[in-house]
């Protein structure tokens, strides 16, 4: 909410749209557009001014870089070395001599300009075609200097969702597991960064055992599960005051929560007497709902974007499986009927796909089907791997691997790993820490 | 349902052990720890809540069934929260790490309930007893093997007091 305010978004000028570059992201992309991005030009006061507030040399330069970054990540473009570049930054600002991009094989180019205005950095930048010498998109923003890297992140998402036809996903946050210690003493501590893992923040201490935080599609707040005074329960976390509160009133441990596509209700598991179900509470009202009743275990549930549908995993066929139900609890389907256990099915913010994990014969592997349980696609394979997270646009997943340990039991590791919907572009996702539980947040400007 | 259960399990168990008989024939070795089916049945980190009391029982993959031996442990156990009638226990139930994280905590609730269920009808009352999944959050051993994954599907009794 906060950062709304802040950023202001002004359109300079409408583009009419006859594009003739585009980046097919419907298969795994062999060949990434070259693209070239220019640093943004910045004149010498500004330069100083910006030096002094923020510690960067030359901070046109640096949110140039957190563009091409985000660019190249994604797998889809190819940012050309800026050492090959004929035309300088402040002259290519004015008017691109297209020539000399094309000469370096650049088909897109990304110009920009900053500026100190009332104490506020102002950045406006352009995304041209080369070849057919034609600007395609021209956007400035004013905002805090502090919020620089976001700058970089909001261009990238203009950049991807002009050449792509998709919104991008660059300006948002990442809230995961921190981890730290022996695999039999492990230390967990909530943490949130940007995700390209810039500012990282430890949200927890780790007096407690803290797992599986996920975001609210619509505002800055985070449910998860705490081991708080040995009581496992579903927390419920407003990051940006740090106020936590127990969600609901249950006499025995609530886990797997996530909350609705409306972001108003929580949806989790409640484990007693030896059977778990799914429950919803509605964050207004408190009405705690029973949605399932069945001896198995019911976890890991997840609406569908529509909020119509719930798919979870459960052991009623004996062993852990992914179903569907309507969101009233009715209607329950078996959707996953290959070889192996299903688990963790999380819905595609798009609505088509469902990712899960899956274990079979000794090995895990990241998955998608369909939400009618066709189509089956495994993404990756590993020795253990779990909880895939979508990004806001539904093109990346996000998850976290566990490495296998020596005969001495050292070793271990847990890591975060991202993977486009293709099955291509396999990332490790650096962090300062150990982790696990990955959970991406929506886009934070929009 | 259960009984099908009870004779598969029984099934698993009896086809294991085989296994293991042919094997120990080839090999004379002596392991620290053992396994029966996919059950340890070692005592390397088995602690005593008093002399002859274990203090844990162990479970096959993604099973709750008690076996044999983890029966004859809880009635141990329920004879020595008997004598000790001011005690009171936390059943902390895990898993081993080849599962799911959330699947995991509500299968650990489970086999700590397993053993509730099974102290009970041996006159320990429920208000003695409470519950802990840990899921598969603190194993005891650090592994990545078969030997390693069952110790650390158990169900443990610790005193709350």
């Amino acid at each position: 909410m906060l950062f709304r305010y802040l950023l202001l978004l002004l359109i300079l000028l409408p583009i009419k749209s006859f594009a003739l570059i585009e980046v097919d992201i419907t298969r795994g992309n062999l060949s990434p557009l070259p693209i070239a991005v220019s640093p943004l030009s910045i004149d010498e006061k500004s330069r100083e001014n910006f030096k002094k507030i923020l510690k960067k040399e030359n901070i046109g330069a640096e949110i140039s870089i957190v563009v091409e970054n985000n660019l190249k990540q994604s797998g889809l473009f190819n940012p050309l070395n800026k050492d090959a570049f004929l035309q300088n930054a402040d002259i290519a600002n004015l008017k691109p001599r297209f020539e000399d991009w094309n000469l370096i094989k650049a088909q897109a180019l990304i110009t920009g300009k900053v500026t100190l205005v009332d104490e506020k950095l102002r950045v406006e930048f352009r995304l041209w075609d080369v070849l057919a010498g034609k600007e395609m998109v021209a956007l400035a923003f004013t905002t805090v200097p502090s919020n620089w890297r976001r700058v970089g992140h909001i261009i990238a998402d203009k950049v991807y969702e002009r050449l792509t036809g998709e919104s991008g996903y660059f300006d948002t946050r990442i809230i995961y597991v921190a981890e730290e210690g022996p695999k039999t003493k492990r230390i967990k501590k909530l943490a949130i960064m940007d995700q390209d893992g810039f500012n990282n923040k430890f949200l927890t201490l780790g007096n407690e055992l803290v797992l599986t935080p996920r975001f609210n599609p619509t505002n800055q707040m985070v449910t998860y599960l705490s081991y708080f005074r040995n009581l496992p329960r579903v927390y419920l976390l407003d990051i940006e005051t740090g106020m936590q509160e127990v969600v609901g009133d249950f006499p025995g441990m609530t886990f797997a929560p996530r909350f609705s596509p409306d972001g108003k209700k929580i949806i989790m598991s409640f484990a007693q007497d030896g059977n778990s179900d799914i429950y919803t509470m509605d964050l207004e009202n408190r009405i705690v709902e029973r949605i399932t009743n069945h001896p198995s275990i019911d976890t890991s549930p997840s609406y569908s974007p529509d909020g119509k549908y719930i798919t979870f995993n459960s052991d009623r066929s004996k062993f852990q499986q992914i179903y569907v139900m309507n969101s009233n609890g009715k209607n329950v389907k078996r959707i996953s009927f290959g070889r192996g256990l299903y688990g963790t099915p999380v819905w595609s913010p798009r609505g088509d796909l469902i990712a899960f994990t899956k274990l079979h014969k000794g090995k895990f592997y990241i998955g998608v089907m369909r939400a009618d349980g066709t189509g089956e696609r495994l993404l990756t394979e590993n020795f253990y791997q779990e909880a895939p997270s979508w990004s806001p646009n539904g093109r990346v997943l996000i998850f976290y691997r566990e490495t296998k340990t020596n005969s001495k039991g050292e070793g271990f590791s847990a890591k975060l790993w991202s993977i486009d919907l293709t099955g291509y572009n396999e990332k490790l996702v650096e962090t300062e820490t150990d982790a696990s539980d990955p959970s991406w947040s929506s886009l934070l400007s929009n | 349902m259960n009984l099908s259960k009870i004779l598969k399990n029984g099934f698993l168990i009896l086809v294991a052990s085989l296994v293991l008989s042919a094997c120990a024939t080839q090999k004379t070795t002596t392991t620290t720890g053992q396994m029966q089916g996919d059950v340890y049945t070692g005592s390397d980190s088995v602690e005593y809540l008093a002399s002859g009391v274990p203090d844990r029982v162990f479970f096959a993959t993604n099973e709750t069934v008690l076996t044999t031996a983890s029966r004859e442990t809880l009635r141990k156990q329920a004879a020595w929260l008997r004598k000790n009638s001011k005690l009171n226990i936390v059943l902390e139930g895990h898993a081993d790490e080849r599962g799911t994280r959330e699947y995991n905590l509500a299968l650990g609730e489970r086999r700590a309930n397993s053993a509730k269920d099974y102290l009970m009808t041996y006159g320990i009352s429920s208000d003695r007893i409470s519950v802990l999944s840990y899921g598969k959050e603190r194993p005891v051993d650090s592994g990545s093997n078969p030997l390693s994954w069952s110790k650390n599907r158990r169900s443990v009794s610790v005193k709350a007091n």
